[in-house]
Parts: C-alpha cells; sequence; structure tokens
C-alpha cells in the first residue's frame, strides 16, 4: 500500500495534474452554483475536454476535480437562494437557508466549507484503507436491504416535523410518495397517472419539483413582502468566524457524520442523497432538548450534518467504482463511461494492473478538497454578498435561475409550466404551514422504495424476505425507533410539562 | 496566486473544449449542415450516438457543420411527434433513435412508428449477451438452461430494463429458442445497466440479460462470464463469447441505433444524407468515435433497413404478444 502511495503522490503532485485538479474544482465550483446543472451534467460536459488530454490519470483527477467542485457549488446556491440544484443538497437548505436569511450567510458557507471539507477528506481516508475490503460489503445489499434503508430514510421525517406538526408533515410526505408514482416506473410497461400527456410519461423531474417547492416560494414570498424586499440583508455577511462554541458543536457531528456518509456511499443505490437526510436526522435525534428546536430555523448541527455526509459519500461512491466497476449513481455512471472511453476498466484488477490510476485519483481527492477550502473561504465574502444586492433587484434573478434550471436539462418547455404550477401550489401550503421538505423527500425516495420493493416480492414471490433477510429486519427495527422514540421522548416531556408523574 | 492558476486551468480547459467542436473541412464536402434532434436528455445513449456522429462527420469534412438539440419529454415520444408535426420546416433535420421505437410503437406507448417517418439509415449497433459472475457455477447456456428446468423461481435473470423493454425481449427470446416457456421466465427489472450489474454480483439474480459491449468490459475486467452473445458469428472484440446459434439456441438480436428524418423529405436530400453517412465509415475520424464508445458497425441504408426494422418488428411483437404484453 505504501508503495501504491508513492505511486500515487507523484503522478497526482505533477504540475499538469495539479492544474488538472484546481480547474477541475473551479470549473465544478462556477458552474455548480448555477442551479439546475449538477455534478452529472457538469461531468458531461467536460467529457470530451477530459478525453482529449489522453491521460486517463489526469482525466479522472480533472472530473474528479469538477465533481468536487460541483457539489460544493450547489450548496451555495442551497445556502443563499434556497434552490437545491442537486438532490444531495437539499437538506443544507434546511438550516443553511434560514441561517443566510438571518444575516450570516458567510458564516453557513464557511461552515459548509468546512463541514465538505472534513467530510471528503475522511472520507479519502477511508477509502484508502477499506476499499479493498468494503468491496464485498456493498454486495451484502439486496434489493430487500435497499428497500429497508429506504424506509429508515423516509422514518428521518420525523425530524423534520416540528411540534404539532407530525400529522402535516406525514400528509405531505405522502403525497411525495403519491407524485413518484407518476410516469413510467422501472417495473412495468406502462405509463401510469400521466393523464395521457406525453409530457408526464418519464415522471416529474426532481430538479423541476425542487425548484417549484423551495426557491419559487421564497421569490413569490419576497414579492408579496414589499417591506423585506426594500433593502438586502447586507449588515452581518463580514461575520465569517466561527466561535470556539460553535466549532466545538460541530465536530462531534463533523466526526459522526463523514464516518456515517461513507459509509452509506458505499453502498450502490443509496447515495450522497440518502447519506445527507439520515445524517440531518441521526443529528437531530442525538441533539440536546435546547438544540433540536433550533433544527430547520438555522442550526450550525443542522446545516454541518448534511454537508459532511454528502461529501463524505461522494467519495464513498468510489468504492464500487474503483473496486468493483458498479457506478452507485448517476453520476459515477457517467465516470465509468470517460474511464471506459479511456480504456481504464475499473474492477478489482485497477489496483493491481494500473496502481498509478487508483491512487493518483485517491491522492487527488485530498489536493481537490484542500484545494476548494483555500478558494473558497476567501471566496465567500464576495460569494455572500450576493445577498446584499436589493431584493428587487434579486427576485428577477432567482426566477431567472430557477425557471433555467428546470429547463436546461431536458430542453423541455412544459416543465416551465409545471414549474409555475407546482410553484403556486407550493406557495399556498406554505402560508398554510405546511412543511414542504417532507414533500421532495417523500418524492426522492418513493421511487426507489418502490422499485426495490417490488423487485423483492419478485424474487421471494411475497413478502416472506422481510424474515429471511435478517439485515433487512433489522433495519426495518432501526426504521421503527427512529419515529417512536423521539415521539416518545416528546410525550413525556409534555407529560412532565404538565405535571403528570411518569413512573421516573 | 492560487486564482490566477485556477482561471489559467479554466482557459486551457475552455480552449481544449473549443478544440472538440471545429470542422478541419476537406474539399470532399457532401451536406452543408446537419441539425441532429436527440429524443433524450444530455448524456445518455441517443446524445452519444448524435454528438459522436456528428463529431465525426464534420471532422471529416463530410459535413460543413452540426448543430444538436435535445428534446425530451414522452420517452422519445415528444421529438417524433414534433419531426411529423414540422416536417416542412425540418428538411435540415436528423432524428436518432434505436431500438425502443419499434417496441414502444408496438404497445402503444407512441401514436406514431417508424413508418411515419422517412428511414435514413441504421449506422451502429450492439448485440446482447447473457452474463454470469465469474463465481457462478453456469459455464455455458446449457449449464443455465439445466438450472432453470431444475429450479425455474429460484432462477432469476435480471436487466435494465422494464418488463417487456429490450433485456427482458432478449431473455425471452432465448428462452423461447431453447424450447422453454418465455413467461415462466422470472425477470428482475433494474433502473439501470450498472444496478442489475451489482445485482449480479450479490447473488440476487443468477444472470443477467444485457448489451454486449457492456459485458465485455465487465468480462475484460475479470467479474463476469459471457455464457452467450446473440450475434450470428463470434464478435471479434470478445472471440471468447460462444454465440447462442453454435450453443443450439437459434435466435439472434441486434440493438441498432440509426438516423430518421421528416416525412415528405425530398429524394435528392435523402440520398445526400445516405452518401455521406456511408461515407464516414472509412474515415478515421468515424474510427477513432467508434473505438472510442466500443460501437459495432451494422449500417444498413435506405430500403435495407426498413426491411430491418419490418423484420424486428414482426419477431418482437410476435414475442410481446405471447408474453401478454400487447
Amino acid at each position: 500500500m505504501i508503495e501504491g502511495l508513492l505511486i500515487g503522490l507523484e503522478t497526482a503532485f505533477s504540475l499538469q495534474n495539479l492544474l488538472m485538479v484546481i480547474g477541475g474544482c473551479l470549473i465544478g465550483t462556477f458552474i455548480g452554483m448555477l442551479p439546475g446543472l449538477g455534478p452529472m451534467s457538469i461531468i458531461a460536459i467536460m467529457i470530451p475536454v477530459a478525453i482529449t488530454l489522453g491521460d486517463p490519470a489526469a482525466a479522472l483527477i480533472l472530473l474528479a476535480g469538477v465533481y468536487y467542485g460541483a457539489i460544493f457549488g450547489g450548496s451555495t446556491s442551497s445556502i443563499l437562494l434556497n434552490a437545491p440544484g442537486v438532490a444531495g443538497t437539499v437538506a443544507t437548505s434546511f438550516d443553511g437557508y434560514p441561517m443566510a436569511r438571518a444575516g450570516m450567510a458567510g458564516k453557513a458557507l464557511t461552515i459548509a466549507a468546512i463541514s465538505s471539507f472534513a467530510g471528503g477528506t475522511v472520507g479519502a481516508i477511508l477509502l484508502m484503507v477499506f476499499a479493498p475490503a468494503l468491496s464485498s460489503v456493498a454486495l451484502l445489499f439486496h434489493s430487500a436491504e435497499y428497500f429497508a434503508l429506504m424506509v429508515v430514510g423516509l422514518s428521518a421525517i420525523a425530524a423534520f416535523a416540528g411540534t404539532g406538526q407530525v400529522a402535516k408533515a406525514l400528509l405531505m410526505t405522502i403525497l411525495g410518495l403519491i407524485m413518484a408514482t407518476v410516469g413510467e416506473g422501472a417495473l412495468f410497461n406502462m405509463p401510469r397517472f400521466t393523464m395521457g400527456l406525453m409530457d408526464l410519461q418519464s415522471g416529474f423531474s426532481f430538479i423541476t419539483l425542487a425548484m417549484a417547492i423551495f426557491a419559487l416560494p421564497e421569490a413569490l414570498f419576497l414579492v408579496m413582502n414589499p417591506a423585506r424586499s426594500a433593502q438586502g440583508d447586507s449588515g452581518k455577511i463580514e461575520n465569517l468566524r466561527i466561535s470556539k462554541k460553535e466549532a466545538r458543536a460541530i465536530a462531534p457531528v463533523i466526526g459522526r457524520q463523514s464516518i456515517q456518509g461513507f459509509f452509506i456511499g458505499v453502498l450502490p443505490g443509496a447515495g450522497a442523497t440518502i447519506a445527507s437526510f439520515l445524517g440531518y436526522a441521526v443529528e437531530r435525534n442525538l441533539a440536546s432538548e435546547e438544540e433540536r428546536k433550533e433544527f430547520g430555523h438555522g442550526s450550525i448541527k443542522g446545516l454541518s450534518a448534511p454537508e459532511t455526509a454528502n461529501n463524505a459519500a461522494c467519495t464513498g461512491s468510489f468504492v464500487p467504482l474503483l473496486t468493483l466497476g458498479i457506478p452507485g449513481s448517476g453520476t459515477t455512471a457517467i465516470l465509468l463511461g470517460a474511464l471506459i472511453a479511456l480504456n481504464v476498466n475499473p474492477g478489482p484488477r485497477l489496483m493491481v494492473d494500473e496502481p498509478q490510476i487508483f491512487w493518483a485519483v485517491i491522492i487527488s481527492m485530498y489536493i481537490g478538497n484542500l484545494i476548494l477550502l483555500i478558494l473558497n473561504l476567501p471566496l465567500i465574502p464576495y460569494i455572500a454578498k450576493i445577498l446584499a444586492i436589493p431584493r428587487n433587484y434579486l427576485i428577477p434573478f432567482i426566477l431567472f435561475f430557477t425557471m433555467m434550471g428546470s429547463y436546461i436539462g431536458q430542453n423541455n418547455a412544459t416543465e416551465l409550466l409545471i414549474l409555475v404550477g407546482f410553484g403556486i401550489c407550493a406557495t399556498v401550503l406554505r402560508f398554510a404551514d405546511y412543511p414542504l421538505a417532507p414533500l421532495l423527500i417523500g418524492f426522492i425516495l418513493g421511487r426507489m422504495l418502490e422499485d426495490n420493493f417490488s423487485r423483492s416480492m419478485q424474487l421471494y414471490d411475497g413478502v416472506a424476505f422481510v424474515l429471511e433477510r435478517p439485515m433487512t429486519l433489522g433495519l426495518l427495527v432501526l426504521a421503527g425507533l427512529l419515529v417512536i422514540v423521539p415521539s416518545y421522548r416528546a410525550r413525556r416531556a409534555k407529560a412532565r410539562a404538565a405535571g403528570v408523574a411518569d413512573g421516573d | 496566486m492560487t486564482l490566477k492558476f485556477g482561471r489559467r486551468a479554466v482557459m486551457a480547459a475552455a480552449a481544449a473544449m473549443s478544440l472538440v467542436g471545429p470542422a478541419f473541412a476537406g474539399g470532399h464536402q457532401v451536406v452543408e449542415s446537419i441539425h441532429f434532434l436527440i429524443p433524450g436528455g444530455a448524456g445518455g445513449g441517443w446524445d452519444g450516438t448524435a454528438r459522436g456522429t456528428g463529431e465525426a462527420l464534420t471532422g471529416a469534412g463530410l459535413v460543413g457543420s452540426a448543430s444538436y438539440e435535445n428534446m425530451s419529454g414522452g420517452g422519445g415520444g415528444k421529438a417524433i411527434g414534433y419531426l411529423i408535426e414540422n416536417a416542412e420546416s425540418n428538411h435540415g433535420t436528423l432524428m436518432v433513435n434505436s431500438t425502443p421505437i419499434v417496441i414502444r410503437s408496438l404497445t402503444g406507448v407512441f401514436p406514431y412508428n417508424f413508418r411515419d417517418l422517412t428511414l435514413v439509415s441504421g449506422t451502429i449497433g450492439d448485440y446482447a449477451a447473457v452474463v454470469v459472475s465469474k463465481d457462478s457455477p453456469l459455464n455455458s447456456m446449457n449449464d443455465l438452461l439445466d438450472a432453470y428446468r431444475a429450479d425455474p423461481r429460484g432462477t432469476a435473470v435480471g436487466g435494465g430494463s422494464v418488463p417487456g423493454g429490450m433485456d427482458h425481449l432478449v431473455a425471452a427470446m432465448v428462452m423461447q429458442a431453447a424450447g422453454e416457456d418465455p413467461t415462466g421466465l422470472k425477470y428482475i427489472p433494474y433502473d439501470a445497466g450498472g444496478d442489475a450489474m451489482a445485482a449480479l454480483l450479490s447473488g440476487e439474480i443468477q444472470a443477467l440479460s444485457t448489451g454486449f459491449s457492456e459485458a465485455v468490459a465487465l468480462a475484460d475486467a475479470g467479474e463476469v462470464k459471457i455464457l452467450g452473445v446473440t450475434a450470428d458469428e463470434r464478435v471479434a472484440a470478445y472471440a471468447d463469447a460462444a454465440t447462442m446459434k453454435e450453443q443450439g439456441i437459434d435466435t439472434s438480436f441486434v440493438n441498432w441505433r440509426g438516423f430518421f428524418a421528416a416525412p415528405g423529405l425530398p429524394a435528392d436530400k435523402l440520398a445526400a444524407y445516405q452518401d455521406a453517412i456511408a461515407k464516414m465509415y472509412d474515415t478515421p475520424e468515424w474510427e477513432a468515435v467508434r473505438a472510442r464508445n466500443g460501437w459495432v458497425n451494422i449500417h444498413n441504408s435506405g430500403d435495407d433497413f426498413a426491411k430491418f426494422l419490418e423484420a424486428q418488428e414482426q419477431v418482437i411483437g410476435d414475442l410481446m404478444r405471447k408474453l401478454g404484453f400487447l
């Protein structure tokens, strides 16, 4: 391993490859800030460039840099504009955006940068040490376990429901699950619930829905509230520093989430989205009573958890890609295509046959993370200045980018109608004080939940898999506990507050 | 300092990107320009085919310039509808498509079929293959069939398409040709080839129906054994893989990709497009694109293309009726 590490260091530290990492990170960050252009499309755009380089190590280093940059850029638009362009950064906006609204945009971006850096770096270390061993762990997961994992992900919704909001959150989750059934599923040959409209045949697109639910109502709220839109939220933007107390608060979160996120990322079929939701839910459950109240209203822990987890998961997803040749996500699937085009065959033999590629990629992950941090920390005050723009100039800007975001990936103008339609519905729901995040989570997880469930049903000719596969049962029990324990605790606290003795 | 470096890298990358596009026009230009209509989003198989073909055509100087338009919606149906409804103004447009246009027209998902369009040519294709993981005790199609006969419910075959989609139809076609009831096969669908591959390696499914080029990449990496390929003769790219036919299973299948034009396209324009594509095969630019993507040249122009599609429609239609999808 030491020998491999040295080869990797030598390859990664050549001037050309350093430039590749830096260039990749920059391109990724800037394009990634535009909602609608996630890592997948940016990598697809960069593949011809990477292939012209000819050298597979350099190409992969460039693309890995773009990947990290894009994910970081995505968090920026989540925090500043409430416009998550990628499913993996949806959870970032839960606490990141409230922080930005409260004039702490700079601090939020700093926490995001540091958490991303820590998540990515710890992920890279774990990748280096465990990659060979983990490839077999990833294969322990069958469809039944993925189904159970999605249930655990859904149970995280208990974490997004404030007091007395459980019923509303549940309702929104179910609405999201229902919306996920529209279109042609992976398991059925015929379109469902499309009302004969060809544009609904492939279902609602994630980006359109995310923009309609988060970004558009935000812009509409600003329009309807002229007093607030008269001036920007400037003031405390320069306040980037994290106090010692805050650093102590997020340190254990970062530690836990970088490990948890990495292991979730290793599973092909789970990935950064699940990692970020679970990270958020777990940290909320672990937080003290006081801190839990802040979640959803600008908690630094709530921001740090998903940011750490999604970056660690991205690194984790390289385990099945490099050691098994299996892409764990859309993005790694595109990377796999690029690798094959460069005559590199990822698989168990990659580490033996072409160690310089394997190790150079791992080393460049460290460098990429470090460079992202160095580039971004000094840039944060400038990026955060976006919010200092008077609202009446910013609103058209947000509207433009949300519309562009939902149009650009598919070039389908109907997306714009869907965007506006759902945007208005979402605004109404927000007035009625319904939480919208559970809707999006239900939508994202719904398809995967259904697919894995019906696959398991088919494989086992019924629901026998729940009992036959111990890991499935274990995960389902965990999901049950995630829902029951917090509500039990809340009930007990309420009972105690009302002066009713509860036995202890 | 770091910022400067970065800017230079961006500029270098931008310069590299612009090198990919432009044409080094030769003196033998056949068509002035082609507008490629891609019925799916960026990054998919159709997108790669159209952009790769455009790159080779312009690079070799056969076509002056190429432009691309992604029009997704309805699993490709929207672009077909657009091309038919706006036929008059789309004489400069070529739409890329592949086997699913046949399957989806049969199921009625599309209100149109390939006869409503002008057939230009089929350009590339990929055979299908049945693979098992490298540790599997199965070593030939006969081993797999024996295992299936011994335990039909416990021998699941997976694939990256919906039931009634291509991977399922290939598996069913093979079972039928081997004398089994194709409806008895337990087919497990996955979202994409990668997910199905993971399921094969984890032992969730016993065999996988997939594209041959994908199978070759996995076999080269030492992950899978190819039990059979649906070509008529062994394929040079991986000559170790036995064909279905030599194992006594009389079936063959090609997943083609090709180009269509608007209905009512003038004959001279059609001839020019077909000429440009025919000449493309001899150029080094095409060879580079083809090799990079692992495509197999399967060229069917005009009437040959129509015959090929009709034959495929017949075979697939019969099978789908038998499977109960029609």
